[in-house]
């Protein structure tokens, strides 16, 4: 009986041993090579798994930094410079220069502006409808309202606002993923640079038919007028498509467009209240 | 035992409640609006200008390549705009604005009732003539007629299959047509085997139009070659491939074209355009068009010059009621709502439904409770449900593995769904981007 006891162990603790030893020449030969600074540096990214980065996931981004030479074109939009900077500094690289962007909507035609012509009862799905005709009202460029950047968020940074039907975008919120620019069928959204105290100005309409037919469909469109381009000092706007485009990188806040503009559609936001313009009495100057 | 296609189908409430309505003419309209892209291919390009005078049956816009024809105007009057309006496609695009004025077509076009038998035009003359007269699929698809026509190099028809099912519920046109211009339908037919060199010419009619049936086969005696099959009741019967396979019991592979099993399926109506096209030297500016629904005062079937408003319509058949819900143009499965009703009649335009209130809402979408009824309904022998759930997640290759291309948008799969989940809806915005993507890759 003790006899069988002690084959039994004895074999198995044989088997044991000559398992190890095989597995041990096994993992030497096929030993993987993994930088340890790869798991180093996705430990300080996000972990959000977006893919703004235009990699997979964040472990994808992590072995792409620690492989390359620069960091030009690696960047985490999520993380911003205090991320790169922490990253740059376990791989021992200049860190890179992050511009901050924030994601805005180029269409503001809620209903007030923009007269309803038709109801739509489908699926409520942006792509869908827009697959299937131009909209509820008579701009075949404008939101849907549907809201397939909220779906596409993964940061709760969009809500459809209840008043005007149109996505609100929170500037707190908002990592500049991209995911929203991507699941817009009508490529609504612009992720624009972040400027000082989230100031923006920005024309917010997408239409590119001539001013007669936009003004028709919307009262806040782009109607291509040109006089915002011509009050531009700084070479800033430019108009293609009937549709005027300012470039955040030229743009310096003058706000001189935005009342040169007829029709309104450019905004201006997080500014402070203007102040009332100084009315010259006709009585005071005849003194 | 009636033939038919083998898998899936489904039977919706046949409502064909303009049936024994004879073809009415429809006034000509105060102002007509011509789109030029009418036909699936390129547009047509224009070559009237602001003010010019024409007359029906006038080239307004000329066709551009091969997949492209000619666009005539349907009234003589004086072009008043070249703009853009919403068609039924749903978006703005280019339309011819005319002015009416009097009703004097051009003086090639023969205008009386007599009916010529005998054909003068060679193949190749009647192929041309029919892309010269603006002849498409009058069934709904719009495809250029002499395209089908024309056999490429190294294939072979041997048999013409006439498509007179008109399976959609409501719809008449077809039916209508057969019963009254039957010899007029009989000789277009025999127009289109000369152009196709084949003589063999099948018609299948579902089993509810027996009038139809034992009108045509009294006059098909006295032509040859051609022959008239009655077929099961069940929808899709009149979708191309499943015509097909019923008639000849060929199936048509994924992917290719009826061509390949060497058949060419045209429409009934085409049938009778080719006919006005090659015997009358008439060009396509008007077609049948019934206009139905149920709380509608006077459904009737319609002689519509193109680019007449939908409300002309309307108005003749009475008014619009007051519980409409939805305006289809179309067959109720396959057609498309319209945003408004200045939407101009086209070439691809069979039908106008009226649907009330109450019917034309779309039930709550629920969960799918994988009972497989989209599977057993699909003609084509998908997975809707799948399909579906690929296209909702952005799985575009996978679904393109699925064959997601060979939806036919028949909209089985949705009428038949418990859960009342939009299958369709999804399904075919994952062709479209599907397709998308593979023209892509053939220009990279």
């Amino acid at each position: 009986m003790s006899s069988t006891v002690i084959i039994t162990v004895a074999c198995l603790s044989l088997i044991a041993f000559l398992a190890a030893v095989i597995l041990y020449f096994v993992a030497q030969k096929f030993k993987v090579f993994e930088d340890p600074r790869i798991d180093d540096v996705q430990a300080i990214l996000p972990a959000a798994n977006c893919g703004g980065c235009g990699f997979a996931g964040c472990r994808n981004l992590a072995e792409a930094l620690v492989k390359a030479e620069t960091f030009e074109g690696l960047t985490c939009p999520v993380g911003g410079a205090s991320v790169m900077d922490q990253v740059a500094k376990i791989l021992g690289k200049e860190p890179p220069v992050v511009e901050p962007k924030v994601a805005v909507l180029r269409c503001n035609g809620s209903p007030e502006f923009r007269a309803r012509t038709s109801i739509y009862e489908g699926v409520p799905d942006c792509r869908i409808a827009h697959n299937l005709f131009q909209g509820e009202t008579d701009c075949s460029y404008g939101c849907f309202g549907l809201g397939d950047c909220v779906r596409a968020c993964a940061f709760e940074a969009i809500y459809i606002s209840t008043e005007t039907g149109l996505p609100v975008i929170s500037d707190e919120k908002c990592v500049s993923c991209g995911a929203c620019v991507k699941a817009c069928p009508r490529k609504l959204i612009e992720l624009r640079k972040k400027a000082k105290k989230d100031r923006k100005i920005y024309v917010a309409c997408s239409n590119c038919d001539k001013g007669g037919p936009a003004r028709r469909a919307c009262k806040v469109a782009c109607i291509a007028c040109l006089k915002c381009q011509k009050v531009c000092e700084f070479d800033a706007i430019k108009i293609e498509n009937n549709l005027a485009y300012i470039d955040a990188t030229k743009c310096t806040f003058c706000r001189k467009c935005v009342t040169e503009c007829p029709t309104g559609s450019i905004l201006e936001i997080n500014f402070p209240p203007r102040k009332p313009k100084v009315e010259v009495q006709a009585e005071t100057v005849n003194a | 035992m009636l033939k038919t296609f083998p898998i899936g189908g489904v039977h919706p409430p046949e409502n064909k409640l303009t049936a024994g309505s004879k073809i009415q003419k429809l006034d000509i309209p105060a102002t007509v609006a011509i789109p030029i892209s009418q036909h699936i291919g390129a547009p047509a390009t224009v070559s009237v200008n602001k003010g010019d005078s024409v007359k029906a049956g006038q080239v307004i816009a000329t066709s551009k390549g091969f997949v492209s024809v000619n666009i005539h105007s349907s009234v003589s009057g004086k072009v008043n705009k070249v703009d853009t309006l919403i068609d039924t496609s749903g978006y703005k695009q280019t339309a011819i604005f005319i002015d009416t004025q009097g009703d004097e077509w051009l003086e090639t076009i023969d205008r009386t009732d007599e009916l010529k038998t005998e054909i003068k035009l060679s193949s190749e003359e009647i192929i041309k003539k029919c892309q010269e007269s603006g002849i498409v699929g009058l069934g709904g698809a719009t495809f250029p007629s002499h395209v089908k026509l024309t056999v490429p190099a190294g294939k072979k028809c041997d048999v013409l299959i006439i498509n007179g099912v008109e399976c959609e519920p409501y719809l008449t046109s077809d039916h209508r047509l057969m019963l009254e211009h039957g010899k007029e339908v009989l000789v277009g037919i025999s127009i289109l085997m000369k152009a196709l060199k084949v003589n063999r010419a099948l018609i299948g009619i579902e089993n509810n139009k027996s009038d139809a049936i034992e009108h045509l086969k009294t006059l098909a005696a006295s032509f040859q070659g051609i022959e008239i099959w009655p077929l099961k009741v069940k929808y899709p019967q009149g979708a191309e491939k499943q015509l097909i396979k019923a008639l000849t019991n060929r199936e048509v592979p994924s992917g290719r074209l009826p061509i390949d099993v060497n058949t060419v399926v045209h429409n009934i109506g085409t049938a009778f355009a080719v006919y006005e096209a090659v015997q009358k030297n008439k060009p396509l500016f008007e077609r049948v068009v019934t206009i139905t629904g149920k709380s509608l005062p006077k459904p009737g079937n319609y002689i519509v010059r193109i680019g007449t408003p939908v409300n002309k319509l309307i108005e003749a058949a009475g008014g619009l009621p007051e519980n409409t819900g939805k305006i289809i143009s179309g067959g109720p499965m396959m057609g498309k709502a319209l945003i408004n009703t200045d939407v101009p009649v086209v070439k691809g335009t069979s039908g106008i439904i009226l649907v009330p209130q109450d019917e034309a809402g779309r039930s709550e979408s629920q969960v799918c409770i994988r009972c497989a009824k989209c599977i057993a309904v699909c003609p084509m022998g998908l997975e809707p449900y799948l399909l579906m759930s690929l296209s909702q997640k952005d799985l575009f290759e996978k679904a393109e593995k699925e064959r997601i291309t060979d939806c036919m948008e028949c909209g089985s799969c949705s009428y038949t769904c418990p859960a009342g989940r939009p299958l369709l809806d999804f399904i075919r915005l994952g062709k479209s981007t599907v397709i998308r993507m593979s023209r892509e890759r053939v220009v990279k």
